[in-house]
């Protein structure tokens, strides 16, 4: 069975944040403007996380490019009352956007918070209609949208190698992020494939998984030398 | 006529006074009632047109006033139901004058919370999803189950008491249009002496039925928190803790309502300081139950010392939100206790300004329970502030003002009072308690 996940390799990283420009997009997400970061209310199915650690002058920056989790065992399917939240077979964590009645329990019980709600209507400007992603569906005002690991891309993917009378190929299918990496930070690939790039990584000595004690076994693996201070 | 028939027919012609005399200060205080909910309403509407963007949450505080509200009108609604349905079973003479406003809080207030949830959804178009496509691995769907149950039963526990004082009124208003109406709810009620039995019967059925619903609704309330993985969410006692704060928050709630009824209805031979002493007691009792929880919730998350739940630990007592916190602290333990334990201040104005008090500090325990874990979610690295909006306000005042507004236009259609209950209780109440009583004690033991 297929199991994507991803492997980020924050030794790699600059914060260059291209990863976060062609997630936008690709998956048609608003642009974010002054008034929504202020009002923290920024749509950013990947962000970058600036930390600063120590202490002026000795400082360092480190970066952490957050997609969605998908954990294995997600706190967000749980809770949802109406199913428009599920892990799909291929282990993609998936939002129903048609479904969704904008509870927004969900939200309050990923530990990582990493799903979004749309309190407007989302809005782009006029020259930036004609761009949008047809493979992708706006979202509707009250709704709330997550990172899909690019699902779409997987969809298409799949309907070419059925077309071409082929099995379908690790490397046909790559998220928008893992794409764009000008570092090769992040790695894409089937978890359960023990000869793929990423299950090899994601077992090596300098990998770790966010807050991996609550038991969520997220898909999205990090790396990095030493110590991770979170 | 002869004496007795004379008394009762001046018990139900007192009774009646709000039914059948509307004085200026009604239409006064309804005109102001509603120049409270006229900015809710427009503020509703405006939410509808664009969205919960009007409102001041954000990521990560998406939960903010109105889960509050859902969870304190929730509450509220343990006044009643519980209240009567346990003094009625208990046999307490002193629930006759105040078992009906009581149940009324309860279904009325039931709206108010439901209405909240609804204004929280994102789609409210889709509310019936929860029905139509039902999860019921989610604890909301087994809030939708538990709290529409609930209503459905606390309505008849409500109606069934009313139908002997609707046959009254059917008699009072005979051939007017109003009159018509009380035809119809009185179900042909003749008070005959089967019909009593039933009466009695099904009375007493519901009010066993009622006591585990009212139970589960405020537990399973709190389940959509404990079921969590939020820090100071996630937490075993919050069941019964939310129980005990339900209850409380009711008869503080019940309190105030009767003032206001004895007040403006001219009840006082009915609502006698002996209610308010009784209910104090009951408030006195719930309240240090009440701190019992709050102090064990937070000296385990303060004990454990996880980082996790200090940060939340440490917004409510020291951060953000300590004004909130300590003031409830005050409101809902130390005020309600200095004033309740002393028979002294015991007294209707005592109880009255207790019950003011535990009702602000409650809300502000629902506030300080679903703000200060969103604030401060698992990840140390990300944290959150929340600035309610004029819209919030002004939903959340709107619907304490239309609560008000449908218990004053119950008190106006149906009497507020139990007419038959307090007759039942001048005829054969003294008798059945003193039978009672003597059933107490040892017999007689003949000397020799």
């Amino acid at each position: 069975m297929t199991r994507w996940g991803m492997v980020i390799d924050l030794d790699r990283c600059t914060g260059c944040q291209a990863c976060v420009v062609a997630c936008k997009a690709e998956n048609n997400v608003p642009f974010s403007t002054p008034e929504l970061e202020v009002r923290n209310r920024v749509i950013s199915w990947m962000s970058v996380l600036t930390i600063v650690e120590g202490e002026f002058p000795e400082i360092k920056e480190r970066f952490l490019p957050r997609p969605c989790m998908h954990c294995e065992n997600p706190p967000c399917v749980k809770v949802c009352p109406v199913g428009a939240t599920y892990l799909n077979p291929e282990g993609i964590v998936a939002q129903v956007y048609t479904r969704c009645i904008g509870c927004r329990y969900c939200t309050n019980n990923c530990p990582y918070t990493l799903k979004y709600f749309n309190y407007f209507k989302p809005q782009w400007p006029k020259e930036m209609k004609n761009y949008l992603n047809p493979d992708v569906s706006r979202r509707q005002v009250g709704v709330v949208e997550k990172c899909t690991f690019c699902h779409h891309r997987l969809q298409k993917a799949k309907e070419k190698a059925r077309v071409e009378k082929r099995k379908l190929r690790e490397e046909d299918y790559i998220p928008a992020c893992v794409q764009t990496c000008p570092t090769n930070a992040l790695t894409f690939g089937d978890l359960d494939n023990p000869r793929s790039n990423v299950s090899r990584l994601a077992k090596s000595s300098r990998a770790f998984r966010l807050l991996e004690e609550l038991g969520t076994e997220p898909k999205v693996y990090y790396l990095t030398e030493g110590e991770w201070h979170g | 006529m002869d004496s007795a028939g004379a008394e009762s027919l001046k018990l139900e012609n007192q009774l009646l006074s709000p039914v059948t005399r509307t004085g200026k200060k009604f239409y006064l205080t309804a005109a102001i009632l509603l120049s409270i909910i006229a900015p809710g309403v427009f503020a509703w509407i405006t939410q509808i047109r664009s969205g919960l963007g009007v409102t001041g949450l954000n990521r990560p505080i998406y939960w903010g006033f109105y889960i509050t509200n859902f969870v304190f009108f929730i509450g509220i609604s343990h006044a009643g139901t519980l209240i009567s349905a346990i003094l009625r079973l208990a046999h307490a003479e002193w629930r006759r004058a105040i078992t009906r406003s009581a149940e009324v809080i309860t279904v009325l207030v039931l709206f108010f919370g439901v209405f909240n949830i609804i204004t929280d959804l994102g789609r409210p178009d889709r509310m019936f999803f929860t029905i139509s496509h039902a999860e019921f691995g989610s604890p909301l769907l087994w809030d939708v189950v538990s709290i529409s149950t609930y209503l459905f039963c606390s309505s008849i526990y409500l109606f069934l008491p009313l139908i002997p004082d609707i046959a009254i009124m059917r008699e009072k208003f005979n051939g007017t249009a109003r009159g018509f109406v009380y035809r119809i709810l009185a179900l042909g009620w003749k008070g005959t002496e089967k019909q009593w039995k039933v009466l009695q019967k099904a009375i007493s059925f519901m009010a066993v039925l009622i006591i585990p619903i009212a139970v589960s609704v405020h537990t399973v309330v709190s389940y959509v928190f404990a079921m969590t993985i939020q820090p100071m969410w996630h937490s075993t006692i919050f069941g019964p803790y939310f129980v005990t704060g339900a209850i409380f928050s009711g008869i503080a709630a019940l309190i105030v309502a009767m003032v206001i009824i004895r007040r403006s209805c001219h009840l006082e031979g009915f609502l006698k300081p002996i209610h308010f002493n009784n209910l104090g007691l009951l408030l006195l009792v719930m309240s240090l139950l009440w701190f019992y929880f709050t102090f064990t919730e937070n000296l385990t998350s303060f004990y454990g010392a996880e980082p996790s739940h200090l940060a939340v630990f440490y917004a409510k007592l020291t951060g953000p939100y300590a004004p909130y916190f300590w003031t409830m602290v005050f409101s809902c333990f130390i005020l309600p206790v200095i004033i309740l334990s002393n028979r002294k201040t015991r007294t209707i104005k005592g109880t009255l300004i207790a019950s003011i008090a535990v009702i602000i500090g409650m809300w502000l325990e629902r506030y300080t329970i679903v703000l200060p874990t969103l604030v401060n979610p698992r990840l140390p690295i990300e944290r959150g502030s929340y600035t309610p909006t004029w819209v919030e306000f002004a939903i959340t005042a709107g619907c304490f003002a239309a609560f008000i507004l449908l218990y004053i236009l119950f008190a106006k259609i149906f009497p507020i009072i139990s007419i038959w209950e307090i007759k039942e209780g001048k005829k054969a109440g003294v008798e059945e308690t003193v039978a009672r009583v003597k059933s107490y004690l040892p017999e007689t033991i003949s000397k020799g």
